[in-house]
């Protein structure tokens, strides 16, 4: 068993009679009638060599695909070892929030760092800290644009479900009222957005690219909806953002979105990284950690922990949200992914996406999977499928393969990315041929 | 301090090369794309290494020495839960693989949230929530539901004592609540005469951490739970000082209906600078059938008519979760009680030597954690809580939480956990002495702390004031 305990008996023994007190009085404040009258109804603890094997065994009873053609919110990349050897760093793992600047320069400086690459990718005038992922950074974002009048959201229907089902429930008890637009082929329709604007609308949310890969018309979508007055919301991947224009330039008033693309593995679904950025209008509105840089008392530049006014350790029930964390050490995973991989690394990365995707896209037309929306569309797309879509998902299981997401009986949400290089795309297509023909 | 990464960049300089397009280059149809790179830093491998080194070097963790940070539980990370969380078959699964291939993380996930009934005496868990906060606002939300579901509309009010975390009124505010504040009586428990007076048919929950904020454990639990659900009210558990009590008194006995507890704490995964955490929830029976959609429960995706939802993607900060597993593996049944037992004879051996130093705010036998008031030291000498603790940075240790609870003037809040040594305790001991020391003979000295960071005390109004959030490049 292991127990990570240091003192020895004797001096347990030493403390307990400098405190004065029997070992077996240490809780009598707790009511006997209330205590646990029997051992905790667990097996006993482990060795080291124990734990791992056990360890070891539920991981294999998991399958790991050698190729893979799925996203829709986790996308499978390549991790430079260099991430992982810095991001593993004890000093930063076993740290807290960065209460004590002078002791924390180091973490205050790397969520700096993350956040002037989000600002820079997204390009907004500021970022916070990070939140625990894509989804609840959406959810947040939908109380910074709540005015006294302005109460009503709407959400085009290609955002992730994951993510407008968060939303949800994150505003099933405030004042905001949701509003899903429909989509047509793909895309959100000016005239169907033009509907829904009034002057009680705060804001519209879209993904760009959206759920299903497709590219949003933003400028013209931003145009209308500032027209009315409201506030855009875009939720973009970051890693696209180094190869296509950011939310800003397209008008969005906030961008958000799920960075686990930047070095972060898909562990079944976490921990991951929401990043929210916005422009110095909003800034104060933004929830959660913020760092800022300010000055020592010797006028030496330095970071803190910053417009804590907004914060629920000083506000409290007048707080708009409870965040007191940020998924810090995700953030700098992300850091150190964006500066191993520069601008050019990054671009490249996100271009291998668009290359293969369309590349991918055009040899499974050949074969029967037809592009379901006629749109430009970026690493993901969705075509028809000749069978079912669970059956392509268990032929090509079968050489490895883990196939693009089923979204409808036949329809498949495919996803590209650098991973997989245009001989297995070709070998895929081979094995695909194996049913469709 | 050191050069920011963009300060080391160097026009056209690479780090990470990557193979050849070898697929056709896609034009896109309309102006979508940008038209220049992103200005992020031009550095090469050595470069990032080096910067991030130094980084490391200007950052303090659980294993660069003591962090006695008072409801944070700054216990050891065992290096076991990093080897388990690192290994492939958890790493590279998608979160919407087929449930029959990836059934070792069903079982672990499931394992997890049984064990965690067990320890809490409660009858099921979800394991989405991320953080502590979000899970107070995922127990909220199924409070809110219950409700709702029973047509009781009327409760639209949560208690709240003064004692608590500022994160429970901000979720509570965040589920739609207004709150009541309720004081402490003199011994630092809920008072209870003055939570009669607010009890009535527009109550939903009270809020309690138990053991509380200043460590001490509630001995009307019983009373208090009684009537709150005499009122049809439900009792929620902030599970932040778990770590006091495992094996013990389990929250579920004391009579609540709703417990988070924060994984990150209690069961040892490492807090990263500030995350990823963990915060499940778990619930009674009768609040089972509002649990979060993505919750897994005996190897199944639970499926809910009346859920509250989901509350994030997927099932929560998996990586973080098997870590946990990992612990509770290793330490077992018995193991988790004698953390708590050592947690709890730790903090009371300290208290026992700081006791005729300081003033205890709320004295008498303590659980995991005391809380110091430096009132009295800062109207003889002018010398405030803030500034012993910067003090102590210039000794390598990390300073004990400062200013909360907030009902206790000059406030530290000193909770040293099961994994340290009576030597290293002896020593913080001795240091907080001769720091108090140093506060008559040389108030000043303190007042300039501290001396060896690399920085001096920063300015926190100048940041606030004129916000600067990100690097002009």
């Amino acid at each position: 068993m292991a127990s990570y305990l240091l003192n020895t008996n004797a001096q347990e023994a030493e403390m307990l009679k400098a405190i004065g007190i029997e070992k077996k009085d240490l809780f009598n404040s707790i009511p006997s009638k209330l205590k646990l009258k029997r051992p905790i109804d667990l097996p006993q603890g482990l060795t080291e060599m124990e734990v791992l094997a056990k360890m070891s065994a539920l991981a294999q009873l998991n399958k790991v695909y050698s190729i893979i053609l799925r996203g829709a919110g986790s996308e499978h990349h390549f991790i430079p070892s260099v991430v992982k050897q810095l991001s593993s760093r004890e000093e930063f793992v076993s740290a807290y929030t960065p209460y004590q600047a002078e002791f924390s320069q180091g973490i205050l400086q790397s969520i700096f760092e993350y956040q002037s690459d989000i600002c820079e990718l997204t390009g907004m005038d500021g970022a916070n800290a990070s939140v625990y992922d894509g989804a609840t950074a959406a959810a947040e974002a939908i109380q910074m644009v709540l005015e006294r009048t302005r109460k009503e959201i709407l959400i085009a229907d290609s955002v992730s479900p994951e993510v407008i089902e968060t939303i949800m429930t994150y505003t099933s008890c405030s004042e905001a009222s949701i509003t899903i637009l429909k989509t047509k082929g793909g895309i959100l329709h000016e005239d169907v957005l033009k509907k829904h604007l009034s002057e009680n609308t705060a804001a519209l949310m879209i993904a760009n690219p959206n759920y299903y890969g497709c590219l949003e018309k933003v400028d013209e979508l931003s145009r209308f909806t500032h027209e009315a007055g409201a506030k855009l919301i875009v939720y973009a991947n970051p890693l696209t953002l180094a190869y296509l224009k950011s939310p800003r330039a397209c008008g969005a008033d906030i961008a958000v979105g799920e960075a686990q693309a930047l070095g972060l593995s898909m562990a079944f679904g976490g921990p991951y990284l929401g990043y929210m950025a916005t422009t110095n209008e909003l800034i104060r509105r933004l929830p959660g950690r913020i760092v800022g840089q300010t000055l020592d008392t010797e006028g030496k530049r330095a970071f803190v922990l910053t417009l804590q006014a907004r914060e629920q350790h000083i506000r409290r029930e007048k707080a708009t949200s409870s965040l007191c964390s940020n998924q810090a050490l995700c953030a700098l995973t992300a850091s150190v992914y964006v500066a191993a991989m520069g601008p050019v690394g990054l671009k490249e990365v996100a271009e291998h996406g668009l290359r293969r995707a369309h590349y991918f896209q055009k040899e499974l037309e050949k074969i029967g999977f037809k592009l379901k929306y006629e749109v430009p569309f970026f690493n993901e797309f969705v075509t028809t499928s000749p069978l079912a879509a669970k059956a392509v998902e268990r032929h090509l299981s079968k050489y490895d393969i883990l196939s693009g997401l089923s979204i409808a009986s036949h329809e498949i949400l495919w996803c590209v990315t650098e991973t997989t290089s245009k001989a297995q795309l070709d070998e895929v297509i081979s094995y695909l041929k194996e049913v469709t023909q | 301090m050191s050069k920011l990464i963009f300060e080391r960049s160097v026009k056209n300089r690479r780090g990470i090369t990557l193979p050849e397009f070898d697929c056709p280059e896609v034009v896109l149809d309309y102006e979508t794309t940008r038209a220049s790179s992103p200005r992020l830093a031009q550095v090469a491998e050595v470069d990032v290494v080096r910067h991030y080194m130094e980084l490391s070097r200007f950052a303090f963790g659980v294993d660069n020495g003591f962090y006695p940070l008072g409801s944070c539980t700054m216990k050891y990370n065992p290096k076991l839960n990093e080897t388990t969380a690192s290994l492939e078959g958890f790493n590279s699964i998608h979160p919407t693989q087929d449930p029959s291939t990836v059934k070792g993380a069903m079982s672990l996930l499931s394992n997890l949230g049984a064990s965690l009934c067990e320890i809490t005496g409660m009858d099921g868990f979800t394991l989405q929530p991320s953080a502590g906060a979000h899970g107070e606002f995922t127990g909220l939300l199924l409070i809110h539901a219950y409700h709702s579901d029973r047509k009781d509309l009327k409760r639209t009010k949560v208690i709240v004592p003064d004692s608590a975390h500022g994160t429970n009124p901000a979720s509570a505010n965040m589920a739609g609540y207004s709150i009541i504040n309720v004081p402490s009586n003199p011994l630092g428990g809920v008072d209870v005469e003055a939570l009669k007076a607010v009890l009535n048919d527009e109550v939903a929950a009270l809020m309690l951490t138990n053991p509380n904020t200043l460590g001490l454990f509630d001995p009307n639990i019983e009373e208090i739970a009684a009537l709150v659900h005499k009122a049809g009210g439900l009792l929620y558990y902030d599970g932040a000082n778990l770590n006091a009590i495992m094996g013990e008194v389990r929250p579920g006995d004391m009579g609540f209906d709703v417990v988070h507890l924060n994984l990150h704490k209690t069961f040892s995964t490492p807090h990263g600078g500030g995350g990823p955490g963990s915060g499940p929830v778990g619930v009674k029976k009768h609040l089972m059938p509002y649990l979060p959609k993505g919750t897994i429960i005996d190897e199944h995706f639970v499926e809910n008519t009346k859920t509250i939802g989901r509350v994030r993607s997927y099932y929560g900060n998996f990586l973080v979760n098997v870590r946990a597993y990992t612990y509770i593996l290793s330490l077992g049944s018995n193991g988790l009680k004698e953390a708590s037992e050592m947690a709890v004879l730790n903090a009371n051996y300290m208290m026992s030597q700081l006791k005729d130093q300081f003033t205890v705010a709320y004295p008498g036998p303590c659980m995991h954690e005391f809380v110091l008031s430096l009132q009295d030291l800062k109207d003889k000498t002018g010398i405030s809580a803030k500034d012993i603790c910067k003090g102590l940075l210039d000794y390598k240790v990390h300073p004990p939480t400062m200013y909360f609870p907030l009902i206790v003037h000059e406030a530290l809040m000193i909770e040293p956990t099961e994994t340290e040594s009576k030597e290293t305790m002896d020593e913080f001991i001795k240091i907080l002495i001769d720091l108090k020391e140093k506060a008559s003979t040389d108030p000043d000295y303190l007042k300039n702390a501290p001396y060896t960071t690399p920085i001096k005390r920063v300015d926190d109004v100048l940041a606030a004031r004129h916000p600067v959030l990100k690097y002009e490049m």
